[in-house]
């Protein structure tokens, strides 16, 4: 059966106009239509936070939860229910700071989750402290003169926890999100999707440099798998690897040629390079980052019941009961 | 010396097996419960290990004990105290002893009592026995280390894996002591080590020396004793502590149910041997996840029976702290989530192996908001396996988390378990939305028993939104409105009040007693045999112990009036009897509050009710 946007569509959102929550449902919408799988057989978990809300405005099953806890509570509905298709939604305070071991965790074990991380850098519902993402100095209501501890940096946070996908977008980029929220759909395993999303009330400006297109145009880089490392207005940059890291070159300058520019290899087993190309400043890297495949949890855990199942000989209480060590008083 | 053998008829006798950690105490007192259960005695053990991992060998702190109860008719408890003490080392001896009743008889391993092991054991001089005031008549002193060493001489085993045969050379002396039957005790140990014959080989020659070593020296105590066994109950058996009989139940309910067993869970002491026991059971489909804390245990768990499974979560002390946040959004969402909590001596870390019932009102009001759940507690191990299956049958049939409580006391105690018939239980039933409502459905739309419908996913046409925010009772969408929170918060409310659990039992001289004796839970065994012990002495008193703590039973405000004294006896400072005073107008009883992390005493609670009488 085909969908479309709106067979996943419900409510009217009630978030701040302009609020990059918005362009991402908008996009979600849209992806689920693409991936053809039933409303009837997705569940949309979150936390508490802004972003939290999104599954309100889901025609299928969900779930908005308590603060923190979505990738646990999405772990047990994943394990439960293999069938499900399970989307986990989680801001920057919700999902890094309350929830940060539950992300670690679902990474490490590798729950085939989609797991969407609508980064704004900054608690919006409860009216403007700073994040585990808010960089270092970062002025708001709970940091006045600063802040002065450094913020994570979730792509780093996901492969540390030895996490096999990740992929980052811009929520005003419709195509680019549709395309990471697809991929990480079609990734069998944990899939981190970052979503740069800016807070117009409380941090406004946060990706500035990359939320309109031109701005992506000059400060984004689009990797693909397998494609050349190439990117700017007039495809003048490249990125080169040099030493342990990468950098940017113009190409036909100091001697840089297309040849010398790195082919991007998301399947790569190893994160080296791909942690380098997700924690670039500049420019940012969009698109899957990383995509490799790993046995998943709840695939191993069905698969072991079935050998355990093949293996012994009880089945069922009766025969269990059976099992121990039994005697008859007459 | 004894100079003749005088069987002597007892109507119960205990006994306590004590040693090094590493000295397979249990294992002894496992076979020895399993031998006399298979003749038909009543059983009930009660193991005593140290918190320690392995404190150093032969150390006072490295002392584990393991006491075994066994009666002609029924026996309640493990015994306050033992008839017979197996010391396997001076450590044993000095920490031990104040478990043996006066004149009790001791088997101790002489070997192990050398200038080493005094030492070890703070004896200031030789005369150890003289130290501790036994008399060396009672004492069966047995250089059991040598005759094992010398009884496995051709047996190609080096002395290490030898040595790990002398709990069996003082199981022998104690079978010989009762008159057991040793082949039922062979039986148990081929079939342990089936995968290690050699292994049975050795332990079984070993018993068997032990057994005839006493026969033979009629040792130095006077008497064997025969226990006979009255008002048999025909049928099969096995022996079950309380945290194997509560994953029994969760088992059994789910196949009830049709549905798949879910847990997630994080180790603590006490609860963990569920997590271990659910883990085997994979070819039942039985799915566990060991997750990365306690909240996650019970999260998982919930996101679980979201999807459609009987979803459990197990703790244990401090993790039902952390597990309340998400117990309180079951609550809201009102998804079926059974939660296991094995009480354990607190607060904080507390006394993370020993008992207490000290949980109670967090079961009961633990919780931001108004969060109402049923608490059920199991009276004994084997009634852990029908609390587990209530409480999971309550959970799925009223959309409700429902707390079990056990404790360590009857999590690690174990008693004989007469095998039950899954036909023969109740059906469970959980109130699925029904087809025809596609279309009008909205998830607060509830059943004429006031409970939600479930809505599994995979249902088309059924997509809803459940969360942690309050939700308007028609519509399913989130409302702050006020008269709608009102309504919401006494309807689910209401949902646990229409709970019918049965009646509070009154046993004894229901009638005409002088005292009403109450408790909930695990002290069921010790206030029956104080019961029992103070109407033989021809006083009258009766009982009732609360299984079912919310919603209360329907009878408990009539029995708790009815008597002219009443004494709420528990492991707190009084959490049951504040509760019951909240809940029974005018209701002020007489307390017997004790927390010291130990089974209560017969002989204490006999005095102390005895003086209430009288009072």
């Amino acid at each position: 059966m085909a969908y479309t946007a709106q067979d996943f569509k419900k409510g009217q959102p009630r978030w701040c106009p302009g609020c990059g929550d918005h362009f991402f449902l908008a996009s979600l919408h849209k992806a689920m239509a693409e991936i053809g799988v039933a409303p009837n057989n997705t569940a949309v978990i979150s936390g508490i936070g802004c972003s939290s809300r999104l599954p309100h405005y889901m025609a299928t099953y969900g779930m908005n939860t308590i603060h923190g806890r979505s990738a646990a509570i999405a772990t047990g509905a994943k394990v439960a229910n293999p069938d499900l298709t399970v989307w986990q939604v989680s801001g920057d305070g919700d999902g890094l700071a309350i929830g940060g071991n539950h992300f670690i965790h679902a990474n490490r074990r590798n729950i085939n989750l989609n797991m969407i991380l609508l980064n704004n850098r900054i608690y919006g519902l409860t009216k403007g402290q700073y994040s585990p993402t808010s960089p270092r100095g970062f002025v708001s209501k709970s940091s006045p003169y600063g802040t002065v501890e450094d913020p994570f940096r979730p792509a780093e946070l996901c492969f540390g926890a030895r996490g096999h996908f990740f992929a980052r977008a811009v929520a005003t980029d419709a195509p680019g999100t549709v395309e990471i929220l697809k991929a990480a759909y079609n990734h069998k395993g944990a899939a981190v999707c970052e979503i740069l999303q800016n807070c117009v009330i409380f941090n406004n400006g946060c990706h500035d440099a990359v939320y309109s297109k031109e701005g992506r145009a000059e400060n984004a880089i689009f990797l693909k798998h397998g494609e050349k490392m190439i990117f700017g207005k007039d495809n003048e940059y490249g990125i080169v690897q040099e030493g342990f890291g990468v950098k940017v070159v113009k190409l036909g300058e100091d001697g840089y040629t297309e040849a010398d520019v790195l082919v991007h290899d998301a399947k790569c087993e190893d994160n080296t390079l791909q942690l380098k190309l997700a924690e670039m400043e500049w420019p940012v890297a969009l698109g899957v980052i990383r995509d490799v495949d790993a046995p998943t949890y709840d695939d191993s855990v069905t698969a072991q019941i079935e050998e355990v199942k093949a293996a012994k000989k009880y089945h069922n209480f009766a025969e269990l009961l059976e099992t121990n060590d039994i005697w008859e008083v007459k | 010396m004894a100079e003749t053998l005088e069987v002597k008829e007892l109507a119960e006798v205990a006994v306590r097996f004590s040693g090094d950690s590493g000295d397979g105490m249990q294992l002894a007192g496992n076979i020895f419960s399993t031998v006399s259960a298979t003749v038909g005695n009543s059983i009930s053990t009660f193991p005593d290990y140290p918190a320690d991992i392995r404190a150093p060998q032969g150390s006072l702190t490295g002392v584990s004990g393991f006491q075994v109860h066994i009666g002609a008719d029924v026996v309640y408890t493990p015994g306050d105290k033992c008839d017979v003490l197996v010391a396997m080392n001076a450590a044993a001896l000095k920490t031990q002893y104040k478990y043996a009743k006066p004149g009790a008889a001791i088997i101790i391993d002489t070997d192990s009592f050398g200038p080493a092991d005094l030492k070890k054991a703070a004896f200031a001089t030789e005369d150890y026995l003289g130290e501790m005031g036994i008399d060396p008549d009672r004492v069966i002193a047995c250089p059991i280390t040598k005759m094992v060493k010398d009884c496995l001489a051709d047996s190609g085993m080096d002395v290490k894996a030898m040595l790990k045969c002398r709990n069996m050379f003082a199981l022998g002396l104690v079978c010989w002591l009762f008159d057991r039957d040793l082949d039922i005790a062979f039986n148990f140990l081929k079939e342990k080590f089936a995968k290690k014959p050699g292994v049975a080989e050795a332990n079984i020659k070993v018993i068997q020396a032990g057994y005839d070593y006493g026969h033979n020296t009629h040792s130095s105590v006077a008497n064997v004793y025969r226990i006979e066994t009255k008002n048999k109950v025909p049928g099969r058996y096995m022996d079950i502590t309380g945290n194997k009989a509560t994953a029994y139940g969760f088992i059994a309910a789910a196949e009830q149910a049709g549905l798949k067993l879910f847990l997630g869970s994080y180790p603590i002491t006490p609860a963990t041997d569920v997590l271990h026991e659910l883990s085997k059971h994979k070819s039942l489909g039985v799915t566990t996840v060991q997750c990365e804390d306690e909240i996650a245990g019970c999260a998982s768990s919930l996101g679980a029976a979201f999807a459609g499974a009987l979803a459990v979560t197990s703790t244990s002390g401090p993790g039902i702290c952390l597990k309340s946040e998400a117990m309180n959004l079951a609550v809201i969402m009102e998804l079926p989530l059974v939660v296991l909590d094995v009480q354990r001596g607190g607060p904080a870390t507390g006394l993370p192996t020993k008992s207490e019932q000290t949980d109670l009102l967090q079961a009961l009001y633990g919780r931001n908001g108004e969060s109402p759940m049923p608490v059920i507690a199991a009276t004994s191990p084997t009634d852990c396996f029908y609390a587990a299956y209530d409480a999971a049958k309550i959970a799925l049939e009223h959309m409700t988390p429902v707390v079990l409580l056990t404790d360590a006391y009857i999590a690690n105690g174990s008693a004989a378990f007469k095998l039950p018939n899954l036909a023969e239980m109740d059906s469970i039933n959980p109130p699925y939305v029904p087809e025809d409502l596609k279309g009008t459905w909205t998830p607060y739309m509830r059943t004429e028993n006031g409970t939600r419908y479930w809505a599994v996913p995979g249902r088309e046409g059924f997509e809803h939104i459940l969360g942690g925010l309050e939700k308007d009772d028609k519509t399913g969408a989130i409302s702050t409105n006020p008269e709608n929170h009102d309504l919401m918060t006494r309807k689910r409310q209401a949902k646990i009040d229409n709970i019918v659990v049965p009646d509070l039992e009154v046993l004894g001289d229901k009638d005409d007693a002088d005292l009403l004796i109450v408790g909930f839970g695990s002290t069921y065994g010790h206030l029956h045999a104080a019961m029992d012990e103070m109407r033989a002495a021809g006083k009258k008193v009766a009982m009732a112990q609360f299984k079912y703590l919310n919603p209360l039973p329907a009878n408990t405000a009539e029995v708790l009036t009815k008597y002219k004294k009443v004494v709420v006896a528990e492991q707190n400072m009084g959490q049951l009897a504040g509760y019951l005073r909240m809940k029974v107008d005018g209701f002020v009883p007489e307390q017997y509050n004790e927390v010291k992390g130990q089974p209560f005493i017969v002989e204490e609670l006999v005095e102390a009710f005895s003086a209430i009488i009288n009072k």
